[in-house]
């Protein structure tokens, strides 16, 4: 049963994203330009979302609140125990029944990025997943800016490159920095950058470590999402039955209609 | 005093309320024995989806209304709760947010429908006008909506359509000020929006389809072929011979539609309820902003077309009225159809070419407006937004004339069905 | 109209097999209804289990605190309130604590697991009102017997020091123990059982 079950579900998600894909064109970023990288993020792999709110908690949470998830529904739906939460992910709170805030004080951190750091539970809904990835993938060196990095779809964040010990440091090579073409095509070859400093994992880690991070925003931003899908797949067949009954039956009634 | 007997000659229980409540009257005169021509389409299975959808809206809003604050400081928050904390409340908003796009799409099939077959024609006028009404207050009624969540999607869209109204001349600005309770969309609009939207007009809405359907079934449906059935009635029974029982013939076939629409329709409410961005609005995933507009503000999909005529009128004469008047005006001509329409048949199947021309361009149009109200502002949109705005208008106020000068076929005495 | 190829067996069993699935299928439609009726995430989680400190809890001496919402006591009983609790035992309606107002690990006339440490939930069971500490005794104007206990203002209900009702007044049923654990001697934790009970 497992195996069709799931090949059912994959088969719906790709007609659906077909289908939204044909009448959408909101693949592009809020300000309507290409972003260099797509992603298709994945809450159905527990594993990778649970190292997601791993990273988010260790890099993020230190200014960014979740202020709609509670701890107790991640460990609900992530299949954590709640020692093991209480151990690993809770900084801010002991209480499972809490909201994921930041241990940061809001009028502090104003002075010091010129800004509140934005809550995250819902970004990936309001940029898209593909905005967040490419966010976290294209820091880069410019010594034009105070804090000595830029970002290339969000230009002249405020926030520093807060994973650089990860990722290293990247400057934009000279060739893609004149020609914003090729961030168009975009898809799995990102923009050009060459790594000036190495950090602690490998490019091909970075990208796993961002991808996990972002299958965790996604789900964070909607944590039903995984129950209703499966809610769904009974409900729609349920309908098939009911309406091929339905059919019948009108037809059997419009026999006596001539 | 003695009771009148009932004359459907009904006992027990049901005798006794047929004996004080026409409880078998209705039944009869709205289903059992209300005759409608065998030779209805799928065109018209959406007036009964329209019934199911606003039962669907009527439901999940009255249920959503438990658990929302109509309040500027909690509204956001308030639904995000739904969406996470309340059990199966994510299900009941995405229900109700695609049930709105639902609620358009039938609606906008239906009135085709209308346009196909004439079914506004003498002697069902009342009856195109109670629908035309319930498409304002449908309208109305959305707008309310959109606006409660309180994103910032639904912040500016309160901005940009509550500033319609400072067009009007003179009283335009304090008008605005007026509605708006607040020099800016506040909590006080959201207040009262929210009044509007779950107390007001859902009652005139429900007032409206009671009326639209009262008039119907005085009158009788009209059909594909636009012809009367009641012309042909059996001498013994006085049953119009091209007439079948809207129960059971009607009730399983609907039930039919009903199965295939609420596939389509929950297909989207689980597994898409985003709509790629036009159900439900990427910028509406944060809190109402009054220092920052979205980068692309876009009406819900369903206000397209009239969006887009609103931004393809330029302004004049110093004032921007005129694209609020021809936004207006597309509306308001609807309700005139019955009349505008001189041709001596009903149905597109009896009309001939220019009719037909006619109502492809006015289609054409229609959905080129649609599209490109949801576009960013182009020159290209606006060229062809203004051509179809043009082809909107003279659809209907040439449409006296192209309508009499038409050729049309004969119209046969009875509907054309095949029995299958 | 004329019934040339009607079968009337197929229709009936067409027609009465689209009509149960249709009901089944608007009874699952009533689901989400429903159960959004239930405690929501955030009320469960303002119902989460308290921690009360009772270090500086005297001996005879209650405190309140909220817990779901409602009053929650907590009594440190001398060991003259806990010999009071036999004597009144022939005025009790329910003195063994037979009806199930308490989880099982709380047995016996003090109704507590560490005796002298009483939790009681405060709200009377005739009609919710929440009765007064009344430790004093002799209190004729209550009751001739009255060995110290809670009294409701509302309907006159009386209860003992482990909240077990008197016989002959409007409350049918002792005074419910919510569960609860010791997290140490002086910390207890409302609203979980003591661990190892399921």
């Amino acid at each position: 049963m497992k195996p069709t079950k799931a090949m059912l579900k994959n088969c719906l998600h790709t007609l659906l994203a077909a289908a939204t894909l044909a009448i959408a064109s909101p693949a592009l970023a809020a300000g309507g330009h290409a972003l260099p990288y797509a992603f298709e993020p994945d809450t159905g792999n527990t594993a990778s979302v649970r190292r997601g709110a791993a990273n988010f908690m260790n890099y993020c949470s230190g200014c960014h609140s979740m202020r709609h998830l509670r701890y107790g529904r991640l460990g609900q739906d992530l299949g954590i125990p709640e020692n093991l939460l209480k151990a690993n992910l809770m900084f801010t709170s002991d209480k499972v029944g809490d909201h994921i805030l930041s241990a940061m004080p809001g009028e502090a951190s104003k002075t010091w990025f010129g800004q509140q750091p934005p809550d995250l539970t819902l970004e990936s809904r309001y940029r898209g997943p593909d905005w967040v990835y490419s966010y976290l993938m294209t820091f880069y060196v410019d010594p034009t800016r105070p804090l000595g990095t830029n970002n290339l779809v969000l230009p002249g964040a405020s926030m520093p490159h807060v994973l650089w010990e990860l990722q290293g440091l990247q400057v934009q090579s000279e060739a893609h920095a004149a020609d914003g073409e090729a961030a168009a095509h975009g898809e799995a070859h990102g923009p050009q950058f060459e790594l000036v400093s190495k950090g602690k994992l490998t490019p091909k880690e970075y990208e796993k470590f961002v991808a996990d991070t972002v299958n965790f925003m996604t789900y964070a931003a909607e944590p039903g999402r995984e129950h209703r899908v499966s809610v769904g797949i009974k409900v729609v067949l349920f309908l098939i039955l009911f309406s091929v009954l339905a059919y019948f039956m009108k037809r059997e009634w419009w026999k006596d209609v001539h | 005093m003695a009771i009148t007997p009932n004359p459907y000659k009904t006992t027990g229980l049901l005798g006794w309320i047929d004996d004080r409540f026409p409880l078998t009257k209705l039944w009869k005169d709205h289903l059992s024995e209300y005759y409608a021509p065998k030779n209805f389409n799928f065109w018209y299975f959406f007036g009964s989806l329209a019934l199911l959808v606003l039962v669907n809206q009527l439901l999940t809003g009255i249920w959503l209304a438990m658990h929302y604050k109509p309040d500027a400081a909690q509204a956001w928050d308030s639904v995000e709760y739904i969406m996470r904390d309340v059990p199966w409340g994510n299900v009941l908003r995405y229900l109700h947010s695609t049930g709105a796009s639902a609620f358009f799409i039938v609606v906008y099939m239906h009135m085709y429908r209308g346009i196909l077959y004439g079914s506004h024609r003498k002697p069902r006028e009342l009856i195109w006008i109670f629908g035309s009404l319930i498409f304002l207050v449908l309208m109305a009624e959305a707008f309310c909506g959109y606006v409660l969540p309180w994103g910032n999607m639904s912040y500016w869209g309160a901005q940009v359509i509550i500033n319609l109204f400072g067009t009007v001349p003179f009283v335009g600005p304090d008008l605005v000020i007026w509605i708006q309770g607040d020099y800016i969309p506040s909590d006080a609009t959201l207040n009262r929006l929210f009044s509007l939207h779950v107390v007001a007009l859902p009652f005139v809405l429900v007032g409206l389809v009671v009326a639209h359907l009262i008039a119907l079934h005085e009158v009788g449906s009209n059909n594909p072929d636009g012809v009367e059935i009641k012309k042909h009635k059996d001498p013994n029974t006085g049953i119009p011979l091209d007439g079948i029982p809207f129960h059971p013939y009607y009730t399983v076939k609907d039930i039919v539609g009903v199965g295939v629409f609420l596939i389509i329709f929950l297909g989207v409410v689980f597994f898409a309820p985003d709509g790629g961005g036009y159900l439900l609005e990427k910028p509406n995933f944060t809190p109402a902003n009054p220092m920052s507009t979205p980068d692309h503000i876009t009406p819900a999909w369903y206000f397209g077309a009239f969006y887009a005529m609103l931004r393809a009128t330029p302004s004049f004469a110093g004032t921007q009225i005129w694209g609020v008047l021809v936004m207006f005006g597309a509306v308001a001509l609807i309700f005139f159809l019955p009349w505008l329409d001189r041709s001596p048949v009903k149905s597109i199947r009896y009309k001939g070419p220019i009719f037909k021309i006619a109502l492809a361009l006015f289609t054409v149009s229609f959905v080129l407006l649609n599209y490109f109200g949801m576009q960013p502002p182009s020159a290209l949109g606006t060229t062809i937004s203004q051509i179809g705005t043009v082809v909107y208008f003279l659809f209907f106020l040439l449409m006296p004339f192209y309508t009499k000068i038409d050729k049309t076929k004969p119209v046969p005495e009875r509907v054309t069905y095949e029995a299958h | 109209m004329s019934n040339q190829g009607v079968d009337p067996g197929r229709r009936r069993f067409l027609t009465l097999s689209t009509a149960v699935v249709g009901g089944a299928g608007v009874v699952a439609a009533a689901v989400p209804f429903l159960a959004s009726w239930k405690p929501s995430e955030r009320a469960k989680s303002l119902g989460a289990p308290v921690e009360v400190d009772i270090s500086t809890l005297e001996a005879g001496q209650r405190v309140t605190v909220a817990w779901r919402g409602k009053p929650v006591w907590v009594v440190r009983r001398t060991p003259e309130m806990l010999d009071g609790l036999t004597k009144v035992d022939s005025s009790l309606l329910d003195p063994e604590s037979k009806q199930k107002q308490q989880p099982d690990y709380v047995k016996g006339e003090a109704r507590a697991i560490k005796p002298e440490v009483l939790v009681l939930i405060g709200s009377c069971t005739h009609l919710g009102c929440s009765p007064t500490f009344r430790p004093d005794h002799p209190a004729p104007e209550i009751d001739s017997n009255w060995q110290g206990g809670f009294y409701c203002p509302c309907h006159g209900s009386k209860f003992d020091l482990s909240g077990r009702v008197y016989k002959g007044v409007p409350a049918p049923l002792n005074l419910v123990v919510p569960p609860y654990r010791f997290e140490s001697d002086t910390q207890i934790v409302i609203g979980e059982d003591p661990k190892g009970v399921a």
